[in-house]
């Protein structure tokens, strides 16, 4: 079956490609509306959070915690500054679809955020974009630039009472900025180091004060589940999993790409839809929500429905939306050294389990890939990773070490094949 | 992990119209402004980075220094951001940076062929610059564009889907 696409971030993908991303484009399609509808109306903020919960809106940003709720934890009538910040850091390997907002839909986004600061009391705004994105810096600040001159931001806004400021802050090449306490140090000016929680940010966030910092894609879902109704995008997904959701299908499928389909979406339509497997070779194994979650394998994956519960009950997560799909012939061994240097590469540092441990999984992932492994090596794999989950400041940690458990789990027989004959069975 | 909430605003005893051109000033300022008046210190990436892409590509200790004391940091403060993130270099570079995303989506469609190719036909290793001073090449993660991967950013310009040949007709035409 073809899945209904592009509802609600990519709505205006079908607008011509030179122009889709102008306010001119975005005020085609309804934008602003809602936004416009709050300056005037001045709706009671419970009454929104409630239509968002009500959608059953997941954040987009890996976790999948339920946005409404989060809003709901802010004190939004304490006296003070309080901050919305959206994080448009994408770095986990295989996720390129907050890139693709930020650069064709710039607009919904800032209107996303217009109306959780006004829901959370907030009235100023950072978007912390990753520094590599040169072309959608560019866009971000054409738009806001726009929004400001259209009277769509700035103080009293359009005589409604309201302010709203919203600003973007740039990254320089840190992955673990994007997790949501690194982010607020990076913008103090500091290094990008996770927060020991609690506090949460709700209630010492960026510069002491309360914020909520949501991701780019659950953003910009926002003015369209006020537009068509908290009821209608929880129709789009299924129970306790709202909406569509941008999904990044890389790596050996036929056409590669950013798909917007529901929740609940079965796995093997989607792959149809990124044109099947590459060069018709066959599917071995599936990362079904960006580096950090459980490798699936294939025959188990072709039974999966897309969204957070039944990706669970597979034994994995939904995590960004990153399905990054493994032919047949790939070397599982590589893939796995790939992972670990990257999460070796990103920890900042700061805890001794992931500082240490990462390094020690990349290392033995290193001799056993040379050919030069040792007969205890995969158990130390294990050792090492199982000391490194549950151990850390930040959630980085379990990610470098579930991969390996699972890759272990699944694809023991190549490691061992690899430890014993100095070669690779994919070879 | 910081505990410490208030800004670590410290006085450095110089006229700070002396410091970078009027043109970087200005650019900082703007920068400054989005920020709580007492968070300077926010507007430290985006300095670092203006005044690296104003010297070539990278950093030097009295440049920092100058951000610093401009933005009224300890100095010390100012090299643990410069040294922690990725985008800011310390030593002199090539007229260019090639960096080739080397994570899990580039590698299953080819980022190794990319980079082995690179380091044979230009005689350089990652992390090196060029004999010419063409270019330094880079082995970077992730940089969001895995739809089309493999992908390559040069200097500021992302380029995606890359076969070697592709990639050679970029380098060929870098100053
Ligand atoms: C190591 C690490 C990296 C993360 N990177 C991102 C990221 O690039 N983008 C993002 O939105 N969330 C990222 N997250 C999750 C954030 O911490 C946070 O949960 C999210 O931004 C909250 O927004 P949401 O509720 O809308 O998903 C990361 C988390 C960790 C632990
Ligand atoms: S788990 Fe790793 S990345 Fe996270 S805070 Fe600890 S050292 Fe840093
Ligand atoms: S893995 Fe190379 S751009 Fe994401």
């Amino acid at each position: 079956m073809v899945p209904n696409q592009n509802s609600v971030c990519f709505r205006n993908m079908h607008l011509a490609a030179t122009t889709r991303h102008t306010l001119d484009a975005y005020r085609s399609l309804g934008g602003y509306v809602q936004w416009e509808k709050i300056l005037r109306e001045r709706p009671d903020p419970a009454d929104i959070i409630e239509e968002i919960k009500l959608s059953a809106l997941r954040g987009r940003g890996g976790a999948g915690f339920p946005t409404g709720l989060k809003w709901s934890f802010m004190p939004r009538n304490a006296p003070g500054q309080k901050y919305i910040v959206c994080n448009s850091d994408e770095g986990e390997p295989g996720t390129c679809k907050d890139r693709d907002i930020l650069r064709y839909n710039p607009h919904q986004l800032i209107e996303g955020m217009a109306i959780a600061g006004y829901c959370i009391g907030a009235t100023v705004g950072y978007n912390y974009i990753r520094g590599e994105f040169y072309e959608p810096i560019q866009r971000c600040e054409e738009a806001i630039r726009e929004a400001y001159a259209a009277g769509l931001l700035g103080k009293d806004i359009q005589g409604s009472g309201v302010d709203f400021d919203l600003y973007n802050h740039l990254g320089a090449g840190a992955y673990i900025c994007g997790e949501e306490t690194a982010l607020l140090e990076s913008i103090e000016g500091k290094k990008g180091q996770p927060r020991f929680k609690p506090p949460f940010p709700a209630q010492f966030g960026l510069y002491g004060r309360p914020t909520t910092i949501n991701n780019t894609e659950s953003l910009a879902s926002i003015p369209v589940i006020l537009e068509k109704g908290g009821q209608w995008f929880l129709a789009q997904g299924r129970p306790n999993n709202g909406g569509p959701k941008l999904f990044s299908v890389t790596g050996h499928v036929a056409r590669p790409d950013n798909f917007e389909v529901p929740l609940g979406t079965p796995f093997r339509d989607l792959l149809e839809l990124a044109g099947g497997m590459k060069d018709g070779r066959a599917l071995k194994a599936v990362i079904p929500g960006g580096s950090s979650v459980p490798v699936v394998p294939g025959d188990v994956m072709m039974d999966v429905d897309m969204d957070y519960d039944s990706i669970a009950k597979a034994g994995s997560m939904l995590g960004s939306g990153a399905v990054i799909v493994i032919a047949e012939g790939t070397c599982m061994v590589k893939v796995l050294h790939n992972l670990s240097h990257f999460y070796m590469h990103e920890s900042c540092g700061q805890c001794t389990p992931c500082r240490e441990g990462t390094g020690w999984l990349e290392r033995v992932l290193r001799r056993i890939l040379d050919g030069k492994g040792r007969p205890g090596d995969l158990d130390l794999l294990d050792s090492v990773a199982g000391r490194i989950g549950g151990r850390t400041i930040c959630a980085l940690g379990d990610a470098a070490a579930m991969p390996v458990q699972s890759f272990l789990k699944h694809y023991r027989h190549e490691f061992e094949h690899l430890i014993e004959h100095g070669q690779s069975m994919a070879a | 992990m910081s505990f410490r909430n208030a800004p670590l605003a410290v006085i450095h005893d110089r006229d700070k119209t002396t410091l970078f051109t009027p043109e970087i000033r200005e650019q900082i300022d703007i920068w400054i402004a989005k920020y709580p008046a007492e968070w300077k210190q926010s507007a430290v990436m985006p300095a670092l980075t203006i005044v690296q892409d104003a010297n070539g590509g990278w950093l030097t200790p009295e440049l920092m220094n100058d951000v610093a004391a401009y933005l009224d940091m300890p100095e010390v403060s100012v090299y643990e951001v410069a040294t922690f993130y990725g985008m800011y270099d310390l030593e002199p570079q090539g007229r260019h940076k090639v960096c080739v995303c080397n994570s899990v989506s580039c590698l299953l469609l080819g980022s190794e062929e990319l980079i082995e190719h690179v380091e044979h036909k230009y005689d350089v290793r990652l992390g090196e610059t060029t004999a010419d001073g063409r270019f330094t090449f880079k082995e970077v993660e992730c940089l969001g564009a895995c739809r089309h991967a493999p992908a390559v950013l040069v200097d500021k310009t992302y380029h995606e889907n890359l076969s070697p040949q592709a990639l050679d007709k970029l380098i060929d035409e870098l100053e």
